[in-house]
């Protein structure tokens, strides 16, 4: 089974129609790799489908504007691939999972 | 359908917050100015209003499922296919079903018909936001009363 992260890395190379090779564990989706808003969109409907999950792109975006996280916390590919093992764990022990 | 105002969905048939499924009506009216220039002597409904229609179906199943607290816009249209021609005077049935309500998005599967036969779907991604004007929160109660949106299915849990 491949790792978070590759799944990640496929699904943004499919949606973005970037080279699979150059997405890299520390990139940042937004400074190294250009995805605008409107593609991560696109990308996070893709995650929440294969991991059955609904990523809290708001509440991201909010601690963000904040100044409570760093963008490097959610947008670095690494990090994201951790958020969201982290989202799947918090399913899997949820009553009724 | 007020295609004058970009109103194009005429009555809300069915919602089943339930099953997040919508079942609205649209009239494509008999004569209009964009039927002489689209296209003389061949009048059809220019694709772009039929993915217009897709798209309000789908907004009002989402302002149903969210209660009005937000007003979905749409975003992404994907996999719009127009399979058939409509033509003037015919009555659409479009019907969306919420396929993902994300983080401050969802998206939608959409089909529309006249009669049985199938004319357009599509996939349409909308970004959901606060009403930014009170204006438009006041306009939309006043739509969904117009078109009969079953106020009483949001107080149903």
């Amino acid at each position: 089974m491949s790792s978070t992260f590759d799944q990640i890395a496929n699904i943004i190379a499919e949606t973005c129609d970037i080279p699979r090779d150059t997405i890299k564990p520390e990139s940042h989706a937004i400074d190294d790799l250009g995805i605008d808003s409107l593609d991560f969109l696109d990308i996070a409907f893709a995650i929440d489908k294969a991991f059955g999950i609904k990523m809290p792109l708001e509440k991201w975006t909010q601690e963000v504007n904040d100044g409570k996280a760093t963008t490097e916390q959610y947008f670095v590919l690494q990090n994201l691939a951790d958020r969201i093992d982290e989202l799947v764990a918090a399913k899997n022990a949820a009553p009724g999972a | 359908m007020n295609l004058d105002y970009f109103q194009l969905i005429d009555r809300i048939v069915d919602l089943n917050l339930d099953e997040k499924k919508i079942t609205v009506e649209a009239q494509v009216p008999a004569s209009h100015t964009i039927f002489e220039g689209h296209f003389p002597g061949f009048p059809i409904m220019p694709g772009v209003l039929l993915t217009e229609a897709m798209a309000q179906s789908s907004g009002w199943l989402i302002l149903g499922v969210l209660k009005f607290e937000r007003m979905p816009f749409l975003a992404i249209v994907k996999e719009a296919k127009m399979r058939g021609f409509v033509s003037p005077g015919q009555l659409l049935t479009i019907e969306a079903k919420l396929e993902h309500e994300g983080s401050g998005f969802a998206v939608t599967k959409v089909k529309g018909r006249v009669g049985k036969e199938l004319k357009c779907s599509a996939e349409l991604t909308f970004g959901l936001a606060p009403f930014p004007d009170p204006a438009l929160r006041v306009h939309m109660d006043a739509k969904a009363n117009e078109i009969g949106f079953p106020l009483q299915a949001m107080t149903h849990d």
